[in-house]
């Protein structure tokens, strides 16, 4: 990273703390992501962005402001990046995913919540974060009770406005849920002086259709029988989507299909032949942790698509072009958001529905159910999906964890035996269809 | 030709020499290195057979020191080869609970031994051999010894599964005059419950195996038979499974 200690001290960072952290990354990365081999050139943009986590795009968002602009923080799939396009505002999606947070979470937290919830509190407490630095608003919702209650200590630190999101889908809540946007949208222009028209919010909904067809494009990769690129680059390029510039990472990403594509026709994959695949569903994975998918790839596995927020539920169903009026568009934005299959969801059928249809699309063999700790929404409805699964003759497993290493090792022996009974039906079934 | 099977785990590191059948078995403790102990198993396995380290074809590692193993041909977890060591021992087994050193696991089998299901303890050591070991310890017995206490006598109810917490419990417990023999009998129900609770989350089906060290309590194991109310089957070496699993599946490859 270049030197931007002048930046950091402008944004009024803990220069001193903010070394330690940034101390510990390129170790870390270089060890779970360079080490791999046969990656795709095209993974040099996203190898780049990292290098610059700190730097490169913080400038830019400050350059933004110096020209009055805006920039809005944001920790879910809920908030309508649309809206902050069509306001000329630039939306990043904090991150929260390391263990480096947790102590400065825990001042204020409670410690038995979820690691995410301390991270992201931590991270702005501490100082040590530039985008949540940065951040003119936080846009908070309600998808959980953790959240809701850390926006109120939040509050204290930055300024917020909270989407209050349904927890059914009934007719009533998607007249709420149009209400909280038309909210939203007098919030923004008021924060930025500038109007969201009709033209304005169409190209705001043409532009974020594009960043997630273009995701879409690159997962359609995975469903090849060579897997062009593995789980662990994919979920990075997803993580980066959160707060890259919408138009030049649609751009890169479009680049990096190109050439995955390519190896498709030609057969290349990085891994070797047989080796499971994997369907990785539950709670999102903020940068930087990739712990699951380092330990399902180093473990004999391979991810070939995530049923998460920092996968298809970010990505998957696009806003309707077609409305002229900003009522349409509105209730099409409000569509798509409530088409996401979220836990916070009571009843939430249509979950296990995408997990059983991303299972047979992904052509995959097996379920890792992932859940961070103390994320009850989502560790409850395992049992469902279970049952689900089950019937429908899936192999799943659990595994609940948060971003230290202490139970790497058991859970290690576990994927592995789960892939070694992968194989072995795997090879029955083989036998099957041969005989 | 022969193969062989190593268990490398927390406590102790298990070898068996196979050729269709066990011909030889070592039990030694692992200590700091199991990578040592998994090479001193392997000679000692060799020595007691008289036999070349040429004549075994496939050497298979299993338990956590597996990945130290630099001499095996193959590393395969515990979970198959507990399943598989049981199932070659009576392939009536179609449920195995193994209780070892620092985890303890269900594993369910299907006709040929494969593994159907399993299902197995976090990061944390509630009701394994290790919790066996600190309450022992706490009594000023050995393990080993702890049947003998807890035999006959009325089970004094020890609430917490932690080793940590449950450990400061039974301390209590001594200070308010409950008899080592009582508290010795409430370790015993409270590993058993614990085993119970595991095998509850899955559908266990046919005939149960108890392995691993802590099998070798014939006290626990009548505890677990009362309380999922179907018999216990135990091998006569409950430690070496693992490593018999092991030898077993590198017999299998052999015979391709």
């Amino acid at each position: 990273m270049g030197d931007y200690r002048d930046l950091w001290q402008s944004l009024d960072m803990d220069l001193e703390k903010h070394d330690q952290l940034c101390a510990v990354l390129p170790e870390f990365y270089g060890d779970i992501y360079l080490s791999q081999e046969n990656r795709p050139e095209g993974m040099n943009y996203f190898n780049f962005v990292i290098s610059e986590i700190h730097g490169l795009r913080v400038q830019e968002l400050a350059e933004h402001r110096k020209q009055g602009g805006k920039v809005l923080g944001s920790f879910c799939v809920f908030v309508p990046d649309e809206m902050i396009v069509a306001a000329d505002a630039i939306g990043v999606g904090l991150c929260g995913g390391s263990d480096f947070w947790i102590p400065d979470g825990e001042r204020v937290l409670p410690r038995n919540m979820c690691p995410l919830i301390k991270a992201s509190v931590g991270a702005k407490l501490s100082g040590t974060c530039p985008y949540f630095q940065s951040v003119d608003l936080l846009v908070g919702e309600t998808t959980c009770d953790g959240k809701k209650k850390a926006w109120e200590i939040l509050e204290g630190y930055v300024p917020m406005h909270v989407m209050d999101l349904p927890q059914m889908k009934r007719k009533k809540d998607y007249l709420h849920w149009m209400d909280e946007l038309w909210l939203f949208k007098e919030k923004i222009e008021k924060l930025t002086g500038n109007e969201i028209t009709e033209e304005k919010l169409a190209k705001g909904i043409q532009r974020i259709n594009q960043k997630r067809a273009v995701l879409q494009r690159l997962y359609n990769t995975r469903k090849a029988e060579n897997l062009p690129i593995s789980g662990k680059d994919v979920l990075l390029i997803t993580q980066i989507a959160f707060y890259d510039d919408p138009e030049r990472f649609t751009a890169k990403v479009a680049e990096l299909c190109e050439e995955l594509e390519d190896r498709i026709a030609k057969g290349i994959g990085v891994f070797k032949e047989g080796t499971p695949r994997i369907l990785v569903t539950g709670t999102p994975m903020a940068i930087p942790n990739w712990k699951l998918h380092h330990m399902i790839e180093t473990s004999g596995g391979a991810v070939v698509c995530e049923e998460t927020c920092t996968g298809t539920r970010y990505f998957e169903n696009l806003v309707k072009e077609e409305g002229n009026t900003l009522e349409e568009q509105i209730r099409g934005l409000a569509d798509r958001y409530l088409g996401i299959n979220c836990a916070c969801f009571t009843p939430n059928k249509g979950r296990i529905d995408d997990i059983i249809r991303l299972y047979k699309e992904y052509r995959a063999d097996g379920v890792v159910y992932y859940s961070l700790p103390f994320c009850h929404t989502y560790a409850l409805e395992y049992k469902k999906v279970k049952e689900a699964l089950d019937q429908a003759g899936i192999p799943v497993i659990m595994v609940e964890s948060d971003y230290s290493l202490q139970d790497a090792g058991q859970i290690k022996t576990r994927l592995e035996a789960f892939f070694e009974m992968l194989e072995i039906s795997k090879a029955k079934k083989e036998v099957a269809a041969t005989e | 030709m022969y193969t062989i099977g190593i268990d490398a785990g927390s406590v102790a590191t298990k070898g068996v020499l196979f050729q269709g059948d066990i011909v030889a078995q070592v039990i030694i403790p692992t200590g700091w290195s199991p990578q040592k102990a998994s090479k001193t198993v392997c000679e000692l396995l060799l020595r007691r057979a008289k036999i070349k380290r040429e004549e075994v074809k496939k050497i298979i590692g299993t338990g956590y020191g597996r990945v130290t193993m630099d001499f095996a041909h193959k590393g395969i977890t515990e979970i198959s080869c507990h399943g598989k060591g049981a199932f070659f021992l009576n392939n009536q087994i179609r449920t195995v609970l193994d209780i070892g050193g620092q985890d303890s696991k269900v594993i369910l089998l299907d006709y040929k031994g494969n593994v159907q299901d399993f299902i197995m303890n976090d990061k944390c050591a509630a009701g394994t051999g290790r919790f066996l070991q600190v309450m022992a310890n706490l009594l000023g017995a050995e393990i080993e010894d702890l049947d003998q206490l807890a035999e006959g006598a009325r089970p004094q109810n020890i609430t917490s599964m932690c080793t940590v917490f449950a450990e400061s419990e039974i301390i209590s417990l001594l200070a308010q005059g409950v008899s080592k023999e009582s508290i010795a009998a409430g370790i015993v129900a409270s590993i058993a419950n614990k085993a119970a609770f595991l095998m509850g989350k899955l559908n266990i089906s046919g005939e149960v195996a108890f392995t691993g060290g802590v099998a070798k309590s014939r006290l626990i194991k009548e505890a677990i038979e009362k309380k999922i109310k179907r018999p216990v089957y135990t091998a006569e070496d409950t430690q070496v499974v693992g490593a018999l699993g092991a030898a077993v599946i590198g017999w299998e490859m052999l015979q391709g």
